[in-house]
């Protein structure tokens, strides 16, 4: 087995044909090419072993329903009407989630009395609100939008609650002794140091949004990527469906990345971030 | 203190302890009798330590005399006036550095500075003066990981002093350094207190459980009993200054310091 290529890699392998190569480029040749043999082993053992295309197609068949879809004005704009109420839901928790976590983290009232709520209310599993939701927004966007913002919100609430009381005695201390007030601990302290956790919160944040808008358009939607992939489960086009997983993924990974890449260019000075970005 | 007895003005203390009680609930122990009638005067430019083992209430001490803390009886005045929270007149370096991770060393020094809403450009000169002072110039836009431990204490200092206080406390600020990166600091800080002359001179008090770090940075060394808190002793370190660090073997430093060691063996606590 080839260790997935630990930071470590300059002892690792002293002969090695990557050796002379820097631990990213090892890795992204490796990633390519355990890509090649993933697709091409798939594309070779379904043609071999005849499997039907209705329960697994080969990706020569999802790669041609990815260009015809790429061709079709239709899921251009499922894919606009998914990816608009997936930033929409995770904006609206994002605010909805900032207020009321630097609300509870500033009020112990509101700690002691919301607290068990949210923890209660967080082992609900919320896609099963999905259907209620449909009862009262409707089978447009809205009931989406708030699906994703539902499932978005704990994650991103709990890390800027977590974040905003991790802030240690030693450094409170010294901005009193400083002089600070209440308001400026909180700002020149408390919301500082809860960046890490709330990145953490958003990062996990908008990849929920998704989830939450697809298992919400599942459950009724005249429209969006979720719907499609329904449409062409009904078809037996499961080339099409595994073209719109791909689809998704990618969307997914993009949000994520991004995410991700503000986290880095903010918190240059988190230890966090020191420890998984070496290079 | 008493109106109608004025203290000589020759000896005026600018930082006055006296008869200071201080009893708190704790979780683990229940009542705990942390500081038992403290008295203890000390004059504008001196240079005091406090030493004692642990448990003997000098950090908590010298978090009362920085306003940190209430809830005690007695008096603790600086310049005549009772101290009841934070002062611009003093300055404090804690144990840890506490320097903020997401600000350059010199905004962190200018922190105090930003705080009291005051204006930065008047300040940003005292603070790259007392940078360069302490060894830190060049290193203004660091960010406080890029630093030694030896540095980011010394940028600890530097905040504590860029509001110009009068009197500076100091809770063990070396002790979590590496013995040879102490021992520099401490010639430095002898340096840096020396360097400003007459009125100017800041008054610092100390808190160390180094007796060797005690004696030679101060000009006494107040002995603390433990639990409670007591004044065992004040002794006066009356080596020469400018003090180096080989001064320390002399005999009548090891006279001093054996002095104030005694008081723990009987305690049966040393650190």
């Amino acid at each position: 087995m080839s260790d997935s290529l630990p930071p470590a890699a300059e002892g690792a392998e002293p002969g090695g044909p990557l050796s002379g190569l820097s631990p990213r480029v090892q890795q992204a040749l490796l990633v390519s090419a355990s890509l090649v043999l993933v697709v091409g082993g798939w594309e070779l053992l379904v043609r071999w072993l005849q499997v039907p295309a209705f329960i697994l197609p080969p990706p020569s068949a999802i790669a041609g329903q990815l260009l015809a879809m790429g061709g079709n004005p239709l899921f251009w704009t499922d894919l606009a009407i998914t990816l608009h109420e997936v930033l929409a839901g995770y904006t609206l928790a994002i605010v909805l989630a900032v207020v009321l976590g630097v609300a509870i983290a500033q009020l112990p009232v509101l700690e002691l009395s919301l607290m068990p709520y949210i923890v209660a209310f967080q082992t609900i599993p919320s896609v099963a609100l999905a259907p209620l939701f449909l009862q009262w927004f409707g089978y447009g966007t809205a009931s989406k939008v708030v699906m994703a913002a539902l499932i978005a919100f704990f994650p991103i609430l709990v890390n800027v609650i977590a974040g905003l009381q991790a802030s240690g005695r030693d450094e409170v201390q010294m901005l009193r002794a400083f002089g600070a007030t209440r308001t400026q601990t909180l700002l020149k302290l408390r919301v500082p140091n809860a960046l890490p956790y709330v990145f953490a919160g958003l990062e996990l944040g908008v990849v929920f949004a998704l989830v939450g808008a697809i298992v919400a358009e599942f459950v009724g939607a005249k429209a969006g990527l979720g719907n499609r992939i329904l449409q062409y489960n009904e078809q037996f086009n499961i080339a099409g469906m595994f073209a719109v997983l791909m689809v998704l993924a990618a969307s997914g990974m993009l949000m994520h990345g991004a995410v991700s890449w503000l986290r880095r260019h903010l918190l240059f000075w988190s230890e966090r971030h020191d420890r998984s970005a070496d290079s | 203190m008493d109106a109608l007895s004025p203290p000589p003005a020759a000896a005026a203390p600018l930082l006055r302890v006296s008869a200071l009680d201080m009893r708190y609930r704790s979780r683990r122990s229940g009542l705990l009798h942390a500081l038992d009638g403290i008295s203890l005067d000390i004059a504008p430019g001196e240079f005091v330590a406090l030493v004692g083992p642990s448990g003997c209430g000098k950090t908590t001490l010298l978090k009362l005399m920085a306003g940190l803390q209430g809830g005690f009886e007695g008096d603790i005045t600086l310049g005549g006036r009772p101290v009841t929270r934070p002062s611009a007149e003093v300055g404090v370096v804690f144990q840890e550095p506490t320097l903020l991770p997401w600000r350059t060393v010199l905004q962190n020094i200018m922190l105090p500075v930003e705080l009291a809403r005051q204006d930065p450009r008047a300040h940003t000169d005292r603070a790259m003066a007392l940078m360069k002072t302490v060894g830190l110039a060049g290193f203004e836009h660091k960010y406080p990981k890029e630093l030694s431990g030896g540095m980011r204490q010394r940028a600890g200092i530097c905040r504590a002093l860029v509001r110009d206080p009068r009197v500076l406390l100091m809770d063990e600020p070396f002790g979590a350094l590496d013995a040879m990166t102490r021992e520099f600091l401490n010639v430095e800080l002898q340096r840096i207190w020396l360097g400003d002359g007459g009125a100017a001179r800041k008054t610092i008090v100390f808190v160390t459980h180094s007796i060797p770090e005690a004696v030679f940075l101060s000009d006494r060394v107040v002995v603390m009993s433990p639990r409670p808190g007591r004044v065992a002793e004040i002794v006066p370190v009356d080596l020469p200054r400018p003090r180096k660090l080989s001064d320390m073997a002399d005999a009548h430093a090891g006279q001093l310091l054996a002095r104030i060691r005694c008081h723990f063996n009987l305690g049966g606590s040393i650190e």
